[in-house]
């Protein structure tokens, strides 16, 4: 890989994270300040009793529309909605193919 | 004097309720809010937005159609066609001259000119709902599919969220379009993130300003 082609990888990189935590601010009705503060151990599903599967639903079905990826049933478990670390690994994950 | 009245207002089904800010002015509009969950999410936001029109000198109409709100119609029984009807019932019976329908609402917008704010898909809709009740089961140690679910609800009908849906409804939800006559108010035009993502219903009152707004100046336009 040339030092282009993994400035793009890490601005896209950036680019979802940005984003994954806009999307919980706005479910969340977070300031953008509280959710800048979340870290990779930050828990989610589980840990906040207003993230119920409803919002959780609603959730992933706007990260889906916003970075343009299909999240299928069988990828949707505990562990990748666990912590704000899961859940932005997973969307890398998801948009490098 | 606070402007809004409960009217009542006949539906095909029978009588349903309507908040309604009326004082026979010439821009009268109908608004439909989102359907199931999103209805509650949005409620105090799409009843700040009637408010500021009535501030603007616009009558508004919020009907409860059969089987929601506080309808005593049961929702297993309703379809997208009835409820077409019904909100068709609801802009003649209060005189509408435009509609702004949010979200899934723009499904059963009457033949009128108009918004439609972020509108959503049928399929997106049941998507969402289904997910929600596939998350649901897998926490509670039940493994269902949205595929499986959705066979099953095209069949015979199914809880989600809460919500007992009919086959019928569920059908013509995956195979209604979104009306193409109404002009769509992303929310990137409104500002912020939609009020209906929230986990805990909110309301923004710029987001109320910015909608009202549009719609003030659509209409003199």
């Amino acid at each position: 890989m040339n030092d282009a082609s993994a400035h793009e990888l890490s601005e896209a990189a950036s680019q979802t994270d940005a984003t994954l935590r806009q999307v919980l601010a706005d479910v969340l009705g977070l300031s953008q300040d509280r959710v800048d503060d979340f870290t990779t151990e930050t828990g989610l599903f589980g840990y906040l009793p207003e993230l119920d599967s409803m919002a959780v639903a609603g959730l992933l079905t706007e990260i889906e529309d916003r970075l343009d990826i299909v999240i299928d049933d069988d990828e949707v478990d505990g562990e990748m909605l666990e912590t704000f670390g899961a859940l932005l690994a997973f969307c890398k994950a998801k948009i490098q193919g | 004097m606070n402007g809004w009245v409960i009217a009542s207002w006949p539906s095909p089904q029978g009588d349903e309720y309507a908040l309604a800010f009326d004082r026979s002015r010439t821009a009268r509009l109908l608004v439909l809010s989102p359907l199931f969950d999103e209805a509650n999410k949005t409620r105090h936001f799409i009843v700040e937005v009637m408010r500021r029109l009535d501030n603007a000198g616009i009558d508004c109409f919020l009907p409860d159609l059969p089987g929601c709100n506080e309808s005593l119609a049961p929702l297993e029984s309703q379809t997208l066609m009835g409820w077409l009807q019904a909100a068709a019932a609801a802009a003649k019976h209060f005189g509408a001259t435009h509609v702004l329908a949010m979200r899934g609402g723009a499904l059963v917008a009457p033949p009128l000119p108009g918004w439609r704010y972020a509108a959503q898909s049928g399929p997106s809709l049941m998507r969402a709902l289904l997910r929600a009740r596939m998350i649901a089961s897998r926490e509670a140690g039940t493994e269902e599919t949205t595929e499986q679910l959705l066979a099953m609800a095209r069949q015979n009908g199914i809880e989600l969220a809460g919500y007992r849906l009919g086959p019928t409804l569920i059908n013509e939800i995956m195979a209604v379009h979104l009306p193409d006559r109404l002009t769509e108010i992303a929310q990137a035009d409104v500002g912020g993130g939609g009020l209906w993502l929230r986990a805990e219903p909110a309301f923004d009152a710029a987001q109320a300003d910015a909608l009202t707004a549009i719609i003030a100046k659509g209409l003199q336009a």
